[in-house]
């Protein structure tokens, strides 16, 4: 997944969570990045018409960008419930995004013919949790 | 979430590698479905290159599986083991049409499987991380895999072509 995806997956989670236009400090703390990195990437993102940008309000998605943040969470839901059902990883949110930039939308797509996703991927993530409210999730970290 | 293709721990290329031993294992368990899912007038038709294509490719996906393995033995962990995938597999799979979906579904596989090569490739290469096996040896493993892949890609598009 690309820098741009990725940011474009943060802001659609942080309006998810704020109900509202993302605020940079928002962003920052998502992407562990600077408020400086994620002002310039919103303003390349706002050149590219996949967001728009409020003064002292935050980032709201166009509906061509949130078309590209649902594909990019419903890749990084793959990701997860590989890591948590295949690979039966503990830590797999931690390690998802670690991964999730490495990991192109065509190797997700393969991984994803084998894990048992539901329909409504992605509206069923839960932006505070981070990870999927329908994995269900064991006392070990482990999907069940 | 981590900006930036690079791998920076054992930890996280343990688990590319193991994504790629999966990878590897789907090939190989897709290519026998799809040789058992033909109905059998379809499987006496399925001409010779195609059944070679598709031996080949299980044959080598065993091959890149076992390179790979080797190099998470050293880093010492452990695959998921091919008869899990391929249960898996065998779960979910649903049959392509007729050859041509057979044949669309193998370029899909080494397609998918070059690129994974080559964007691992990339971030190791991005990175300065210190991993515990030879680095010399993890890429030069790599670089084989990602050009047999490129091979592959080649080859089914020949044989989509002589079809066409």
């Amino acid at each position: 997944m690309n820098t741009a995806d990725q940011y474009l997956k943060a802001i659609y989670l942080a309006q998810r969570i704020e109900e509202g236009p993302a605020s940079t400090g928002t962003l920052a703390d998502l992407l562990d990045v600077s408020p400086a990195s994620v002002n310039e990437m919103i303003g390349k993102l706002e050149e590219r018409g996949l967001v728009d940008h409020e003064k002292y309000k935050g980032a709201s998605l166009t509906d061509e960008g949130i078309e590209r943040a649902h594909n990019a969470l419903q890749t990084y839901c793959i990701i997860e419930r590989f890591l948590a059902n295949v690979l039966e990883v503990e830590e797999f949110r931690d390690e998802a995004r670690a991964l999730e930039s490495v990991i192109d939308d065509t190797v997700a797509e393969r991984l994803d013919t084998i894990i048992n996703r539901p329909s409504d991927c992605p509206d069923c993530f839960d932006p505070e949790l981070d990870y999927c409210e329908r994995l269900e999730v064991g006392p070990d970290g482990c999907a069940d | 979430m981590s900006l930036g293709q690079r791998v920076s721990s054992d930890n996280q290329l343990t688990r590319l590698l193991q994504i790629g031993v999966v990878l590897e294992e789907l090939v190989e368990s897709r290519a026998a479905h799809h040789l058992d899912s033909l109905p059998p007038d379809e499987r006496a038709a399925v001409d010779e290159a195609v059944r070679e294509l598709l031996v080949c490719a299980a044959e080598e996906s065993a091959v890149h599986r076992e390179r790979l393995e080797a190099l998470i033995d050293d880093l010492e962990a452990e695959t998921v083991p091919y008869e899990e995938i391929n249960m898996l597999v065998d779960a979910q799979y649903g049959p392509p049409e007729d050859t041509d979906g057979v044949l669309y579904d193998q370029l899909a596989n080494e397609e998918t499987a070059y690129k994974f090569y080559d964007d691992l490739i990339d971030a190791i290469e991005a990175s300065d991380a210190e991993f515990a096996i030879d680095r010399d040896r993890l890429l030069e493993t790599l670089y084989g895999i990602r050009e047999e892949e490129r091979e592959g890609v080649e080859e089914v598009t020949e044989i989509m072509e002589q079809r066409a």
